[in-house]
């Protein structure tokens, strides 16, 4: 994948540095506003579980957890529904716009899990998880991190769907049937938050593992000595 | 490139990333009220323009209904607001032809429709219960009302207050319900006529109707919509 790359000359001499764009805008801006929204999605979507914190009947009603209020987001159920439906749409919107940005400049490349990547999973799992020697780098994602962020954008999708089935088990009724019916569909959307919480999970702590250079690439694009770079 | 010139162009791009801060209204209280407002409203606005007319919400098999003694009672008040059944007559005004009061009777000989539909509460949960009743849309044509009208507003023996777009009040589905499990509606059901309406949220599904009105203007869309629930709320 050819990253723009550029030379730095330091200010006080000694090696240049060199820096690759890793991130257009528009990954940028929606990587923001992805985690804005995801962040009132999840809030808003744990006070609409909360009204009804099961997936089986309602009589006899059997709950699943008690969710604190406290870490839930509009205060009671009405409130809870206006910021899921006003969100719901900056949500998408921001999805359908990078996903259309990946597809059409080419840039999926960066993050799309592809066959080839298969072959350099346990490597990396190995230099992750087991102290194993760190496979050289070639491109800005490893096979693993492709392999999480595809996962991701493939919760995301199945976050709208899981939520249109249940929003919409009338107008979309075919949808809540292929989720199988309208109970599994809650269960699914309920799971799929889950999946993207315990993504999110790993990628926090990634973040702050790779520390400050790497977490700036995603407000300025720019990342300084990039490893897959060869200096 | 300088040192100083990579600094300017990060800053640059950073700059680049302001618009993402407009989320940031959702935050000041002075515009949050009105900025979810909006956004409900466009997501009513988006499910009306979903909304067909002549598709039907699922049926469902006998041996899938919920057993009537496990289909909730969910009243927003009493569960028995007393009504005098003998008395009892909806009164019809606004955009009709024929104004007046209705007795029961006068529904019941509009011809029956039974459907086994699910009933999904805005809580979750959902059941699946049998209805029976006369269409919304033959009553309206016994009543002369003229259907360009907007909305179809009741009041109920208990206060409850609701409001049906007309493309949801002329749906084939949409029931003045007088039935439940084949049996007449039992007193915390709404007896003696209450709304059905598969293609719409539990909430939507007043009970104890009394009052119904065809009209272009209404002062108050519903008691849980005055609380802050959608309006249109379709399934």
């Amino acid at each position: 994948m050819g990253e723009e790359v550029i030379e730095i000359e330091s200010a006080k001499g000694g090696d240049a540095r060199r820096a690759a764009r890793e991130h257009p805008w528009v990954v940028r801006f929606t990587h923001w506003v992805n985690a804005v929204s995801l962040f009132v999605m999840v809030g808003s979507g744990l006070q609409i579980f909360r009204a009804f914190p099961s997936f089986g009947a309602k009589i006899p009603q059997k709950n699943l957890l008690n969710w604190p209020k406290a870490y839930a987001i509009g205060g009671w159920l009405g409130g809870g529904l206006q910021w899921h439906l006003s969100f719901l749409w900056i949500y998408v919107a921001s999805g359908l716009f990078y996903l259309a940005y990946e597809i059409f400049s080419g840039n999926y490349r960066q993050v799309l899990f592809v066959p080839s990547d298969i072959k350099g999973v346990w490597p990396m799992t190995r230099h992750y998880f087991l102290f194993g020697p760190k496979p050289v780098a070639t491109e800005a994602y490893n096979p693993l991190q492709k392999m999480a962020y595809t996962s991701a954008i493939g919760l995301g999708v199945l976050s709208v769907l899981t939520g249109i089935a249940v929003w919409k088990p009338v107008q979309f009724s075919w949808l809540t049937w292929l989720m199988g019916g309208f109970h599994l569909a809650r269960l699914w959307h309920f799971l799929v938050m889950w999946g993207i919480l315990f993504f999110l999970f790993g990628h926090l702590a990634m973040v702050v593992l790779h520390g400050w250079n790497n977490f700036m690439s995603m407000w300025t694009g720019w990342k300084q000595d990039p490893d897959y770079i060869s200096r | 490139m300088k040192d100083r010139e990579f600094k300017k162009l990060k800053r640059r791009e950073l700059l680049k990333l302001a618009p993402v801060l407009a989320l940031g209204a959702f935050a000041i209280p002075k515009f949050q009220e009105s900025l979810l407002k909006n956004g409900l409203a466009f997501s009513d606005w988006a499910s009306s323009e979903l909304f067909r007319q002549k598709h039907l919400a699922p049926t469902f098999g006998d041996s899938e209904l919920t057993p009537f003694d496990k289909f909730p009672i969910n009243g927003y008040d009493v569960e028995d607001p007393g009504v005098d059944f003998e008395k009892w007559s909806l009164t019809v005004s606004g955009a009709v032809k024929k104004p007046g009061d209705y007795k029961l009777e006068q529904i019941q000989a509009l011809p029956r429709q039974r459907q086994n539909t699910r009933h999904v509460c805005v809580e979750g949960w959902d059941v699946i219960g049998r209805f029976g009743g006369a269409r919304f849309s033959d009553f309206l044509n016994m009543i002369g009302a003229d259907t360009t009208a907007k909305f179809v507003y009741v009041e109920c023996a208990d206060d409850y207050y609701e409001t049906l777009d007309m493309a949801t009040a002329l749906h084939p589905q949409t029931l003045l319900c007088y039935e439940m499990y084949d049996l007449p509606l039992t007193r915390e059901h709404g007896a003696p006529l209450r709304l059905n309406v598969p293609t719409k949220v539990g909430y939507k599904q007043a009970k104890y109707l009394t009052d119904l009105r065809v009209t272009n203007v209404v002062e108050r869309f519903g008691y849980w919509e005055d609380q802050g629930y959608s309006y249109f709320y379709g399934l």
